[in-house]
């Protein structure tokens, strides 16, 4: 009676006293690497083509999907075609990397950020700077400004708002996770609590279904929404930069990444040699004059 | 009867009547406790060594500083709890009032499902295929449907609201799982007890009302306390429709900073709700357990 159970309790204590010893085994992982990386190589020079990547000779670039328009065009962000797909290949090129060269990969906006070892160089997603953001990742210097608009639909009370004190008292909705969001919070602080939804999708559908009275996004999105998707809607005006300082688009790379000081250069070469200019000018022309909302 | 013998055998005087255990007993019993100390300090030990190894395989792990700062920042967590309580109340509300509506809803539907006779077919057929379309549809698109599809309809008065259309799409899901559990229940109570009832002259509704739903209802405590409690969580997924429950409140706060801490106080929330829970159910179940004893005896 007694030998049975004594004998299973021993073999059972083994098993997890191994168990737990092989978990202490498995746990390191060389996540300090990149740190060491970063501060063993500060100064030196970011030689063409050939950075500390993820995979050696390639360059491997994270966006989210579906990739909207006008970032990416018809989903395909290795056509090259769109805002954020030609900002990729011309810093991949800046660095040294060649179109075939370069690897894209899905990765969900939120996962983007999350600590552990990250299986990208860097990711390309309408991520807006801000310094609280930086003490979670590091950000390339910014290849966009960007500012926030206002879609309303035709002809309602929301789409005659010439000021921001028009937008208080109504109904107003953003993507969460996104500096529209803050906008409404911070600068409209409307009278009824903003609507917060996981997609744009679905922002723009409530828009469409009188769920909300307005919707908050980034201009350039405004422009295709009002142009391509909600043809009733309209553009009713375009926030001021908050206290002067411009919204800025940047590259994220993971905290310490021994890359961030070389794409920071290329993108600063980009603007410089007016390439930034060029390629705004040839996907998002339009998104310039909307109403300043004051 | 003067004399009681104990195990050994011998005979002991028993002069004021009252029992005296004998000394082999006294040494089991001792023994017994003995026993009953070493496996608790065991135990103890074990728990205190498997602790102990978990925060050292955590703690030593090389990312646990950023994984620290990432997901315990006591910053975060403070700036982020009371936004997330103040969405609770969304989860709250809505599960008070949809968990009403589930139950009723359910029972009805079950009591529908259990009727017999050839008039009653459409009423049982439009059941069953109730239970089987809603407990089948996968709820995030049950609520899609309703939350988006419903207004796009623009009928007149019928509410856009967000939360009044997410928690009927709960309802509607919900209500077939509790169907279900409803019907088990039902099912589950001997023919006889029925038969036994009509026997006595209880009608068929009087059998139901009477002798087979109390019966039923005890033995469905359990697994409806789990469908409330897997409601109670779903209820933060009106947010589809724009409503700020705590998980979006907590989604808020990551957005901006990129810091997973509010995540973690939402999650503990949602358990510290969870518990009180489970715990009045215990007590409600015991009670009944208690009623029936009584019952049973007197």
């Amino acid at each position: 009676m007694h030998l049975a159970p004594r004998a299973l309790r021993r073999a059972a204590a083994a098993a997890s006293i191994a168990l737990l010893a092989t978990a202490v085994g498995c746990a390191p992982q060389p996540e300090d690497d990149a740190n060491a990386k970063a501060s063993g190589s500060t100064g030196t020079t970011c030689a063409k083509g050939k950075l500390a990547t993820k995979s050696s000779g390639k360059l491997t670039v994270a966006t989210d999907e579906p990739a909207y328009e006008p970032w990416f065009k018809d989903d395909k962000p290795a056509s090259g075609k769109g805002f954020e797909s030609a900002v990729t290949y011309a810093v991949a090129k800046q660095l040294g990397y060649g179109k075939s060269a370069v690897v894209w990969q899905s990765v969900p906006f939120n996962k983007a950020f999350a600590p552990g070892e990250k299986t990208f160089d860097f990711d390309i997603n309408q991520v807006s700077i801000s310094a609280e953001r930086k003490k979670a990742v590091d950000f390339s210097s910014g290849y966009y400004d960007v500012r926030q608009a206002v879609i309303a639909l035709k002809g309602t009370k929301a789409a005659k708002a010439k000021s921001i004190a028009d937008l208080k008292g109504l109904k107003l909705g953003a993507q969460v996770g996104t500096t529209s969001l803050n906008y409404i919070e911070d600068v409209v602080k409307p009278t009824r609590e903003a609507a917060a939804y996981a997609k744009n999708d679905q922002a723009k559908s409530a828009l469409q279904n009188g769920q909300v009275d307005a919707i908050v996004v980034d201009l350039p999105t405004a422009f295709y929404i009002t142009a391509a998707e909600v043809t009733d809607g309209t553009i009713v005006g375009q926030f001021e930069n908050q206290a002067g300082t411009p919204e800025q688009f940047g590259l994220v790379l993971d905290r310490g990444s021994a890359l961030t000081s070389c794409v920071t250069a290329a993108v600063d070469a980009l603007r410089k040699d007016g390439t930034l200019a060029k390629l705004e000018q040839e996907w998002l022309s339009d998104a310039v004059d909307a109403p300043v909302l004051k | 009867m003067t004399l009681t013998k104990d195990e050994s055998g011998a005979a002991t005087p028993d002069a004021d009547d009252s029992y005296t255990p004998s000394q082999r007993r006294i040494e089991r019993e001792r023994l017994k406790r003995a026993r009953a100390r070493r496996a608790t300090a065991i135990a103890a030990v074990s728990t205190l060594v498997t602790a102990v190894v978990l925060y050292l395989v955590v703690v030593s792990a090389p990312g646990w500083p950023r994984t620290k700062e990432t997901f315990f920042n006591g910053q975060y967590a403070r700036e982020a709890f009371p936004k997330v309580l103040e969405g609770l109340w969304l989860n709250v509300r809505l599960l008070l009032i949809c968990g009403v509506a589930v139950l009723v809803l359910g029972m009805l539907i079950a009591i529908a499902r259990t009727l017999r006779g050839p008039v009653f077919f459409p009423l049982r057929f439009l059941a069953a295929a109730y239970t089987d379309f809603f407990r089948g549809l996968p709820l995030i698109i049950n609520l899609m449907i309703v939350v988006l599809g419903v207004p796009a309809l623009r009928l007149q008065g019928v509410t856009v609201d967000p939360v009044l259309l997410g928690g009927t799409a709960l309802t509607l899901t919900y209500s077939a799982y509790v169907a279900e559990v409803f019907r088990a229940g039902i099912e589950s109570v001997h023919p006889s007890q029925r038969a036994a009832a009509r026997s006595l002259g209880l009608s068929n509704r009087q059998a139901l009302r009477h002798v087979v739903l109390p019966q039923a209802v005890r033995r469905q405590v359990p697994p409806l306390l789990n469908d409330l409690v897997s409601l109670q969580k779903d209820t933060g997924l009106v947010s589809i429709g724009g409503a700020i429950d705590a998980v979006r409140a907590a989604d808020i706060i990551v957005g901006r900073s990129l810091n997973y801490t509010p995540y973690i106080v939402a999650g503990l929330v949602f358990v510290a709700l969870t518990i009180p829970m489970t715990r009045f159910t215990d007590w409600v179940t015991a009670r009944m357990d208690r009623r029936r004893a009584q019952g049973g005896t007197t």
